[in-house]
C-alpha cells in the first residue's frame, strides 16, 4: 500500500489522541509503520555536502542511513546509526530536532525538513522488534576504564570505549542504569522497559558491566579506583543532580516537590502503579514553577495522575526554554500557562500543608545576559492563587560528592567540573569528564556528544601512556 | 544482591541484621546512613549505620516497624538478600574528624532516645576504641522498647537507662534524666549528640541551650534517592534550606527547625494526616513512607 505523500510536508506522525493520553502513561507518539518511514526517506535529497550531519552533535551520517531506510535495508540502517550513536531509540525520541539536523534540512527551506528522527527512532524499533544487534568484532586491549554514571554520557562513553576494545565498568548511584532517562523522562516520552532497558543491553551486549548502588566519592572514591582496582583511566558523567529551590518563604512545607522529586517517584519508583509501594501525593490543582523540559514532563505527570496543572512561569511564551514540540503537546492536554508572573510566597495551613501561591506579575525589560529579555517585577501586583501542590523546576546543579574527593580535581561555577570540550580531559591526568556534570543542566543529546569526545580522548591519552 | 547473614528480634517491633555489603563495610564511618531496598517494587528506606565489620565484610542496621515495608522487611530471615544495599551516605559524624588530643579533654554526652539508641551506638564505641568514655542515656516509654542495653555498657563510661512510666532506671523521660546529671549530680559536658524521634531531639536541645552544652542532632526525614538528588529530605537549619542527605544527618541541634521539621513528619503520623493522604494519593498510599504508622 503506497503512502500519498506531499514533497513539502513531513508524512504526518501518528499520536495519541490528546484526550485519551491525558489520563494514561502509554507514549504520545506511536512512531512511523515501514510503510510510512519508506515514503519519509524518499523525502531526503542525499545531499552531497549533507548539512544535518554537521547538525548533528554525534554526527550520525544521516543521509546514508535514510537511503538505506528508502530501499528497505534497515539492517544497513541501523548499522550506519550504530556507528555513531548508541542510543538512537533514545535520540529518535528526545533530541530537539528542529534545533539541530532537521534545523538545517535542505527540504526545510521551501516546505517541512526530512522528519530526521521519526526515521531515527524507526530504524532503533525495527531493529529492537525484529531482533537485529549491530556488531563487530574488537580486538581487547587489556586496559581498564571506570565510567561513572550510567546515563547518556556515561553510556555513550562506555559503549565506544568498548568497542574501541576497552574493559570497560560503569558504576551507577541508583538501583537502575539510565540516569535522566530512568528517573527523569516520563514514560509516555521515553518508555522504560520497551525503549532504555533495550539500549543498555545493547551497551551491555559490547561487554560493558555495569555495577549498581556504587556512589563515587562515597562508597569509592576515584583516587581508590586508580589505585586498588587498576582501572588506567576514569570517565565522569554523574550528572547534574542537585535540584535548586527559590529560596522564598513556606518552600519546604508538605506538599512543596522539586521536579526531581516529583518525577523520580513516577518514573524511577513507579509510584503511578499501585503494586510499588513508594508513595506520590496526587495534587488536585498543581503549580509547576518554571518553563523547561523538565517543567513540562513534571506538568504532564501531574496531569495524568488527575490534577489540573498550571506552569508558572516569569516570561512570556516565545522565552519558554522547553522544545517547541513538548509545549505543544502539553498545550494539547490541557496544561494551562500563566505566564509573566512569579511566586513570591507558598502559603500553608495550621498543618503544614500547601493551600495556594503568593504571586507576582512581572514584564519584561531589557536583554539579560543570555540574551533573553529580563522579566521585571510589577510593584503592588501580587495576588493569591490557590493549589495544594507545587513543583519547583527551576533547574539542577553538579553533585559536589565527586569533585570534593579526588585530588586536584578543579571546579568553577556551581560547582562545574572544568573540562575541555574536545576531549573531556580534566585538571587531574587520566579523568576525563563530560555531560551536565562539566556543563550544567543541559539536554540528552549534548551529554551523549561529550561522551563520545571524551572516549576519543581516554583512547589517545591511554594509547600514548 | 546483599545477603542477611544475621538477623536479631531485639524487643517488641525492633529488629537487628548483619548484612554482607562488601563496599559499604569497607567505608562506612558513624554517623553515616545507608539504603535499603527490599525487592524492585519496594521502596528506597535510608537507615543510619548502627555497626560495621570491616574484616567480615558486613554492616548492621536496626529498624522498627513502622510500616507496610519494614513489616515486608522483618519477614526476612537470614539467607534471604536485599536486592540493593547502598552507601555509605551522609557525612561521617563529626567526632571523627576532630583532633583526639581534644576529643580526650571533651566530656561528652549521649541521649538516645528508643531505636535512637541504634546510631548513637557505633558513635560511642568509636570514642572507646580511641580511648574516649563517653556517658550515654538510653531513653524510652517503657522497659521492653529498650535495645542495646549490653552493647552499650560495654562501650561507653556511664549508662543511665530512662523510662517515661518508671518500669526501668530513672522515672522520666530523657529531659529528667539529663537534668538530674547536670543539675543534682553537678556532672558538666562539653557537647551532647541526641538522636531520637524529632519530639525528643527537640526538648533535648531546649535543655542543653539552657544548660549551655553544645548539641549535635541526626535527622532522618523521608527521603527518596538519598544522594542530594530529590531534596525531599530539606530542612531549615539555621534560616537556610539544608539536604539532610548531603549536607547531614547530623546538625548543629540548637539550629535546626524541629517545629518546621515535625510538622512535615506530622502530616505522615496523625489521622488527619493520613486522611488527607489517602484523598490525595489514593491507591499509591500503601503506609509505605514509614512514618504513618500503618497500612491505612
Amino acid at each position: 500500500m503506497a503512502i500519498e505523500v506531499n514533497i513539502l510536508k513531513k508524512v504526518p506522525i501518528r499520536e495519541q489522541d490528546p484526550k485519551v493520553r491525558a489520563t494514561n502513561f502509554e507514549e504520545v507518539c506511536l512512531g512511523y509503520s515501514e510503510e510510512e518511514a519508506v515514503a519519509e526517506a524518499g523525502r531526503c535529497l542525499n545531499c552531497k555536502n549533507a548539512r544535518c550531519v554537521g547538525g548533528c552533535p554525534v554526527s550520525i551520517n544521516i543521509p546514508a542511513f535514510i537511503q538505506e531506510v528508502k530501499n528497505r535495508n534497515f539492517e544497513k540502517a541501523a548499522d550506519i546509526i550504530a556507528e555513531a550513536s548508541a542510543l538512537p531509540a533514545v535520540c529518535g525520541r528526545v533530541c530537539p530536532q528542529e534545533t539541530q539536523c532537521e534545523g538545517v534540512c535542505i527540504r526545510g527551506i521551501k516546505g517541512e525538513a526530512v522528519s530526521i528522527g521519526k526515521l531515527e527512532r524507526f530504524v532503533a524499533d525495527w531493529s529492537r522488534e525484529n531482533g537485529y544487534v549491530p556488531k563487530k568484532d574488537v580486538e581487547k586491549k587489556g586496559k581498564k576504564v571506570a565510567v561513572i554514571g550510567a546515563g547518556p554520557s556515561g553510556l555513550t562513553c562506555a559503549g565506544d570505549l568498548a568497542k574501541m576494545g576497552y574493559d570497560v565498568k560503569i558504576f551507577e548511584a541508583l538501583h537502575e542504569a539510565g540516569g535522566v532517562l530512568t528517573y527523569g523522562i516520563p514514560e509516555f516520552r521515553l518508555p522504560k522497559e520497551r525503549v532504555v532497558k533495550h539500549e543498555v543491553e545493547n551497551v551491555k551486549k559490547l561487554g560493558v558491566v555495569i555495577e549498581t548502588d556504587v556512589i563515587v566519592g562515597k562508597t569509592v572514591t576515584i583516587d581508590e579506583l586508580f589505585e586498588n582496582e587498576g582501572y588506567e583511566a576514569v570517565f565522569i558523567g554523574s550528572g547534574a543532580g542537585l535540584p535548586m529551590f527559590m529560596g522564598i518563604p513556606g518552600e519546604t512545607a508538605n506538599g512543596v516537590f522539586s521536579a526531581n522529586e516529583f518525577l523520580t517517584r513516577n518514573n524511577l519508583m513507579k509510584a503511578f502503579l499501585d503494586d510499588y509501594d513508594t508513595p506520590i501525593k496526587r495534587g488536585k490543582k498543581v503549580c509547576v514553577v518554571g518553563g523547561g523540559n523538565v517543567a513540562m514532563d513534571a506538568a504532564r505527570t501531574a496531569l495524568r495522575l488527575g490534577a489540573e496543572v498550571h506552569i508558572v512561569y516569569r516570561r512570556s511564551e516565545a522565552e519558554l526554554p522547553a522544545r517547541v514540540e513538548e509545549v505543544h503537546h502539553a498545550k494539547e492536554e490541557g496544561i494551562i500557562f500563566d505566564l509573566l508572573q512569579n511566586p513570591v510566597e507558598i502559603l500553608t495551613d495550621e498543618n503544614g500543608w500547601v493551600k495556594g501561591m503568593k504571586v507576582i506579575k512581572m514584564e519584561l525589560g531589557e536583554p539579560d545576559a543570555s540574551g533573553r529579555r529580563r522579566p521585571v517585577e510589577i510593584p503592588g501586583s501580587e495576588y493569591e492563587i490557590e493549589c495544594d501542590t507545587v513543583i519547583m523546576s527551576l533547574g539542577t546543579s553538579p553533585n559536589p560528592l565527586i569533585a570534593s574527593t579526588t585530588g586536584g580535581l578543579k571546579t568553577g561555577r556551581k560547582g562545574i567540573i572544568e573540562t575541555e570540550k574536545e576531549t573531556g580531559r580534566t585538571s587531574v591526568p587520566g579523568v576525563f569528564c563530560g555531560g551536565d556534570a562539566a556543563t550544567g543542566a543541559a539536554t540528552v543529546i549534548l551529554a551523549m556528544e561529550a561522551g563520545r569526545a571524551a572516549a576519543k580522548g581516554i583512547d589517545e591519552y591511554l594509547s600514548n601512556k | 544482591m546483599f545477603e542477611i547473614v544475621r538477623k536479631v528480634h531485639l524487643t517488641d517491633k525492633i529488629w537487628l541484621m548483619d548484612v554482607k555489603a562488601e563496599r559499604v563495610a569497607a567505608k562506612c564511618q558513624p554517623g553515616e546512613f545507608i539504603i535499603v531496598r527490599i525487592d524492585d517494587k519496594g521502596e528506597r528506606i535510608p537507615l543510619t549505620v548502627c555497626d560495621y565489620d570491616r574484616g567480615a565484610g558486613t554492616v548492621t542496621i536496626v529498624f522498627q516497624e513502622v510500616g507496610a515495608s519494614t513489616t515486608r522487611m522483618k519477614e526476612l530471615n537470614e539467607g534471604d538478600f536485599f536486592a540493593d544495599f547502598v552507601g555509605p551516605l551522609g557525612r561521617p559524624s563529626e567526632l571523627i574528624s576532630t583532633p583526639l588530643n581534644e576529643l580526650k579533654e571533651k566530656k561528652i554526652l549521649f541521649v538516645a532516645g528508643g531505636v535512637g539508641a541504634a546510631p548513637v551506638y557505633p558513635q560511642v564505641k568509636w570514642l572507646h576504641e580511641h580511648g574516649v568514655d563517653a556517658d550515654v542515656i538510653i531513653g524510652g516509654k517503657t522497659k521492653d522498647i529498650i535495645i542495646l542495653e549490653n552493647e552499650m555498657k560495654a562501650v561507653a563510661g556511664n549508662l543511665y537507662i530512662a523510662t517515661d512510666d518508671g518500669s526501668y532506671g530513672i522515672n522520666g523521660n530523657v529531659t529528667v534524666a539529663m537534668k538530674q546529671l547536670v543539675y543534682e549530680e553537678g556532672n558538666k559536658y562539653d557537647l551532647c549528640i541526641a538522636i531520637g524521634p524529632v519530639i525528643m531531639m527537640k526538648f533535648a536541645c531546649l535543655t542543653t541551650k539552657e544548660m549551655g552544652i553544645p548539641t549535635v542532632v541526626s535527622m532522618n526525614p523521608i527521603m527518596v534517592d538519598g544522594t542530594g538528588m530529590c531534596g525531599a529530605c530539606r530542612l531549615m537549619v539555621g534560616g537556610e534550606v539544608k539536604f539532610a542527605c548531603v549536607d547531614g544527618p547530623e546538625f548543629d541541634g540548637h539550629k535546626v527547625d524541629f517545629d518546621a521539621a515535625m510538622k512535615r513528619a506530622k502530616a505522615y503520623q496523625t489521622e488527619e494526616g493520613k486522611a488527607m493522604l489517602r484523598l490525595q494519593e489514593g491507591a499509591t498510599h500503601h503506609g509505605g513512607c514509614g512514618m504513618c504508622g500503618g497500612k491505612d
